[in-house]
């Protein structure tokens, strides 16, 4: 079972009811659950959307949109049905977030994915979990079926007039089905592989109909602005970044684990103060500071505020809060390697500077790693790099490219003392398989 | 649906699956959830389950084999009773991650995709299983075990060993 951490500096606004038997649907009822969607029913779709702008809250997944400007850009009259859709498929590395939320809260998911529904007057949402958490899924459709015994979900929730269905889905493994458009894909029983765009979900979803889809943090988000407000929420956060985040701490930190901290909390303090430093006394060598996907960031570049813009500026990204931190014993190109290995297994396939472009990285870094190397192939893994970037129907391509750019030009000279046929200064686990 | 009297699967999973269907907008939604619950059941997808889940859908064996083979959790032979999934990814990969792997191998005699000659375990590389914060990190069938240490996981395969001795769980 993951362990819950604490630290002072955490405000507890998604986490407030952690750890405290909130999955029971009484319980949950008890620490003022369901009062958001009641107060949302009643207040209508106007409301729920200037209060979710107000909020400031920006979408979890990683790429940081206005939740509240994304449902308000489906159409209020549609001839198909509007969907709901909750991205559970949480498979960046790094990433473990919603893993708590479902295991805690699962309630909470239930009423964001109401509200969401209440605001663009869809009557149907679809919470879909990665496969490999089974035991949360079990946990979300129990949570599910008691919300529908209550009359909380159904033809007449709360007894009005509404109606509102909401079904548990699960994956069967695949990252690339946690892209919006993939996830439909998969959610109408076909391969995940993306669709082009435009038209846009809000517009052409789930089954052609206009959908909203949003990652299950901010869904989860989504109650506890109505219980305290939008403008409280925004009031947290930093500029133009509403609200708290759910930062996961791995790697080589003292204390991993999931914080809620709010946006704009300094990085440096976060490694630490909150994380506790170094494990083991040890030097930072580098962060990647918001998932795999996300271009590492140095000792010297620690001095931002986590949120959407400030890690933007640092010339990276804020990803999906996903805090990896490296010691001075970490192999650059190990890890770099390790990282373009996923991204090339979890290629599609369809777009061929993906599909290609990944698979070819990693046998350059395969051949780099075992030291067998040139000092040509440094500038050409950038080279490869580069050009696999906006050139893909997904960003998975920019995903697999953004990081390894970062890697050869922040630590070339790691890179460089790979060459000669050197064997790597760190790593016990050289890959002998040459291509 | 004829199902009924012709299905492989068990009464309780057949009906499972007959509700699936029922749930979405479209019967092809139901694929991937029913291919995986097959799965758990048979093993894994063979020539029988396909079929089956194609005419339960509706469409033909080569479109279930065409999304099948997308879904690194869907497999078309058997693996052992508890199938070790062995994360490696980054967060996993810097607190020893290989590290596990190498004792598992050492300690099953057996590589990736391997599968013990009692059929009892059988050992998967994997990619981020969504523990990073508690790594070094495994799923056995459907179980996380995580912090895991040379330590752990020998009392973990320990504990497998002895409930699949245990005739209740036989």
């Amino acid at each position: 079972m993951p362990r819950l951490v604490s630290h002072p500096d955490e405000v507890k606004i998604v986490t407030r009811r952690f750890g405290m038997g909130a999955a029971e649907i009484d319980r949950y009822i008890e620490l003022g659950g369901y009062e958001s969607t009641r107060k949302c029913l009643e207040k209508g779709p106007e409301f729920i959307i200037a209060e979710m702008k107000a909020s400031g809250l920006r979408g979890r997944g990683g790429a940081g949109f206005p939740t509240g400007l994304k449902w308000s850009f489906v159409p209020k009259v549609s001839v198909k049905p509007k969907y709901v859709l909750v991205n559970g498929d949480e498979s960046e590395p790094g990433t473990c977030k919603d893993h708590l939320i479902f295991l805690h809260d699962p309630h909470a998911v239930i009423e964001g994915t109401i509200i969401a529904g209440l605001a663009i007057g869809s009557k149907m949402g679809f919470i879909y979990l990665r496969g490999e958490y089974r035991y949360l899924i079990q946990i979300m459709e129990k949570a599910v079926a008691d919300a529908y015994a209550k009359g909380f979900l159904g033809k007449n929730i709360f007894g009005s007039e509404t109606e509102f269905q909401v079904v548990v889905q699960t994956g069967a493994g695949a990252y690339e089905v946690g892209e919006e458009s993939a996830l439909m894909e998969s959610l109408e029983g076909k391969r995940g592989v993306p669709r082009i765009k435009p038209p846009f979900p809000a517009v052409v979803g789930l089954y052609g109909g206009p959908t909203v889809i949003n990652n299950a943090e901010t869904i989860a988000s989504v109650p506890h602005i109505f219980a305290m407000g939008g403008a409280a929420y925004a009031a947290v956060g930093s500029e133009r970044n509403g609200g708290t985040r759910l930062f996961g701490l791995s790697g080589h930190i003292a204390r991993p684990g999931i914080y809620e901290l709010p946006m704009g909390y300094s990085l440096r303090k976060m490694i630490y103060e909150v994380g506790g430093g170094i494990r083991g006394g040890r030097a930072l060598k580098a962060v990647v500071p918001g998932g795999s996907s996300t271009p590492v960031l140095l000792p010297s570049e620690i001095d931002i505020g986590m949120d959407f813009d400030q890690v933007g500026k640092a010339g990276s990204m804020l990803g999906s809060g996903a805090v990896v931190v490296l010691d001075d014993q970490t192999c650059i190109v190990e890890f770099a390697l390790r990282t373009i290995s996923f991204y090339a297994h979890e290629s599609c396939g369809w777009c061929i500077p993906c599909r290609e472009g990944t698979d070819w990285l990693k046998k350059s870094l395969t051949r780099f790693h075992a030291g067998f190397g040139t000092m040509k192939d440094i500038d050409n893994i950038q080279y490869l790099a580069e050009n696999m970037m906006g050139r893909t129907f997904c960003p998975l391509g920019d995903a697999a490219a953004m990081p390894t750019i970062g890697f050869v030009k922040k630590f070339r000279k790691e890179f460089e003392e790979h060459l000669g046929g050197k064997p790597c200064p760190f790593a016990k686990h050289v890959e002998v398989a040459l291509v | 649906m004829t199902t009924e009297t012709m299905s492989i699967f068990s009464p309780k999973l057949a009906a499972r699956l007959d509700a699936l269907v029922q749930r979405y907008p479209l019967k092809r939604s139901a694929l991937i959830p029913m291919l995986l619950y097959a799965q758990d059941e048979i093993g894994y997808l063979s020539d029988a389950v396909i079929d089956e889940v194609a005419a339960r859908i509706g469409i033909t064996p080569l479109e279930v084999r065409n999304v099948a083979t997308y879904y690194s959790m869907l497999r078309f032979k058997p693996a052992g009773k508890y199938n070790l999934q062995v994360c490696t990814n980054i967060s996993c990969m810097l607190r020893g991650g290989y590290d596990i792997f190498d004792h598992i191998q050492e300690r099953l005699g057996i590589g990736h995709k391997g599968v013990t000659p009692d059929g009892l375990f059988s050992l998967e590389e994997v990619e981020c299983i969504g523990v990073c914060c508690w790594a070094p990190a495994m799923q056995v069938n459907y179980d996380f075990h995580d912090e895991l240490t040379a330590d752990s996981v020998d009392q973990i395969l320990a504990n497998y060993r002895a409930k699949a001795g245990d005739p209740q769980n036989a």
